[in-house]
């Protein structure tokens, strides 16, 4: 995996202290949002575990690490811009998106259409694993992710969630 | 009855008048004599005997020094006739020399009685027996015992050291010394005073040779002594109870401290703590210092080119109406820009003010986003705002 163009903040100080002014701040999370979206893309993961010390949160070359109040503010701030969900109540588990859903079913929708698979049922590993969508965005996707972008097509009627034996299939209209 | 003299019934200068009783009769020893029914007179250092009237006249009468008589004694006669009544036997010492003339010039008894007709008051006694414990003749210059026994007078007084009274007398001697001690501070206090009043009188003739002598000394040296003056004193304390109100007094208060905090305060960059504040007002009014809440309240009251500033931390500066914020918000970026990063320390040492300060200034420059923070484990620095530009 190419090594992780981290953004110039990443080195900076102060990129890890919550900043009080209330401008500094909402620029500050702008650039956690934005790197944290890079990062997971690049990682291409999407669950967060606000209190693990991945590299994300801790430079250690810079010997800062983020604050617990610190990541749970860059983690709102996603939720607040739809890149990330939490998983629990207590806030400690996140999903990110590094496309919001919306973007994720617009993505896929114009996938099946693009690729005739209107009136056609296909199973969820197949979009996000099958030969069909290699080399697009969502390959490799974790499933979950998949499966929320799907529920927000079939809820614009654009799309038929199904239940099978073990996994779920769709069929796009 | 040999002791007895002739003497006028007069008080000497300091002798004084004690008792007295009527109806007396004396006795040489055991003999009845012929003085009968007669008044005594006990004062301070004779007792007198004299027919009825004759003391109150002060004619010469029968006259006992009371430096004869060694003891007292008590006899209680009892007859058919008068029953039971007491008499008083006054052991004599012998005969002195220089004795005047008196009723009965041999005599073999060593002592005398007085007898009542119904006995002798117990008053009269009680008196006697008082009088002859004080030994007031034995105190000299005294007129009539100029011939008092010289060792009486030069007994040696023994000095007690034990037992409970040593005790209270070793307590009451230290207290003694405490109180001396006090004094003797308060006196110290007193002369620092009188001291100080002299420091003002010193600094007031010298600000005033520096006036006569403008153009001798230069500018530079006319400054500084300028500036001692100032640290010495000023002359004339605003004190509370010159006022009636405390307004009247915190405003005048307020106008003297903004005079003399002006210079200071423009050295200091334009802005002091409230505790440096105290501290050059308190040492300037040397004695009648003043307490930290009247200082507050007189700067509340505070108006003219300084005025009290309260942070939003909470912390208190006198600064001056033309600093602005954004001035030494700007200065200190510039400042933070330069050394890549300050804690406040760094900027305190930087711009020589104190550590109080040098926060405000930061937290300032933070507020208009000119710096940011990094709090870590190795403490709070501030780095220029990069997040902004």
């Amino acid at each position: 995996m190419a090594d992780f163009d981290w953004p110039w903040e990443y080195n900076f100080p102060p990129f890890f202290t919550l900043q009080p002014n209330n401008e500094t701040r909402t620029r500050q999370l702008t650039v956690w949002n934005n790197l944290t979206r890079n990062y997971y893309k690049h990682r291409n993961q999407s669950s967060l575990d606000i209190n693990e010390d991945s590299p994300l949160f801790c430079n250690n070359a810079l010997k800062r690490r983020l604050p617990t109040e610190g990541r749970l503010a860059v983690m709102e701030h996603l939720q607040g811009t739809g890149h990330a969900a939490p998983l629990d109540k207590r806030r400690t588990n996140w999903q990110v998106y590094w496309h919001t859903l919306d973007e994720w079913a617009k993505i896929i929708y114009d996938w099946s259409q693009r690729t005739g698979q209107t009136n056609s049922v296909c199973t969820i590993y197949e979009i996000s694993n099958g030969d069909n969508s290699v080399g697009e965005e969502f390959h490799e996707l974790d499933q979950d992710v998949v499966l929320k972008a799907l529920k927000l097509l079939e809820e614009q009627g654009k799309c038929e969630l199904m239940l099978f034996d073990d996994s779920q299939g769709v069929k796009f209209f | 009855m040999n002791r007895f003299e002739y003497q006028q019934a007069k008080l000497a200068e300091d002798e004084q008048f004690v008792s007295k009783d009527k109806a007396i009769k004396l006795y040489d020893g055991d003999e009845k004599t012929a003085y009968e029914d007669g008044e005594v007179v006990l004062t301070t250092h004779r007792l007198f005997w004299g027919r009825p009237g004759e003391i109150a006249r002060g004619s010469t009468t029968l006259c006992l020094q009371l430096q004869y008589i060694v003891g007292l004694d008590e006899e209680v006669a009892s007859s058919f006739v008068f029953g039971k009544k007491k008499r008083l036997i006054l052991n004599l010492r012998p005969l002195l020399p220089g004795k005047l003339p008196g009723p009965m010039e041999n005599s073999t008894a060593h002592f005398v009685k007085l007898s009542g007709r119904h006995g002798l008051d117990p008053a009269f006694m009680q008196a006697i027996r008082g009088t002859l414990e004080a030994r007031i003749w034995l105190i000299p210059g005294d007129a009539s015992g100029s011939n008092a026994s010289p060792s009486r007078e030069n007994a040696p007084r023994i000095q007690l050291r034990t037992g409970i009274g040593g005790i209270e007398r070793a307590i009451e001697a230290k207290q003694k010394a405490t109180d001396d001690s006090i004094a003797i501070a308060f006196q110290d206090l007193k002369a620092l005073m009188a001291m100080a009043q002299d420091m003002v009188s010193i600094s007031k003739s010298i600000s005033s040779k520096i006036r006569e002598r403008k153009g001798e000394i230069s500018e530079d040296e006319t400054v500084q002594f300028k500036s001692y003056l100032m640290s010495m004193g000023i002359d004339d304390p605003v004190t509370r109870e010159s006022f009636t109100s405390n307004t009247e007094y915190f405003k005048s208060l307020a106008r003297q401290i903004c005079e003399m905090i002006l210079d200071p305060m423009e050295e200091a960059g334009g802005m002091m703590s409230l505790a440096d504040v105290y501290c050059r007002v308190n040492r300037a009014r040397g004695l009648e210092l003043l307490s930290p809440e009247d200082l507050l309240n007189a700067c509340k009251f505070l108006d003219g080119p300084i005025k009290l500033r309260t942070f939003p931390s909470g912390a208190m500066v006198l600064q001056l109406e033309s600093q602005d914020e954004e001035i030494i918000a700007k200065e200190v970026g510039e400042k933070v820009e330069e050394a890549k990063s300050l804690s406040v320390e760094d900027l305190a040492k930087i711009l020589g003010i104190s550590i109080l300060l040098s926060k405000e200034h930061l937290l300032a420059a933070e507020r208009l986003g000119i710096v940011c923070r990094d709090e870590s484990i190795e403490g709070l620095r501030f780095y220029p705002n990069l997040f902004l530009r």
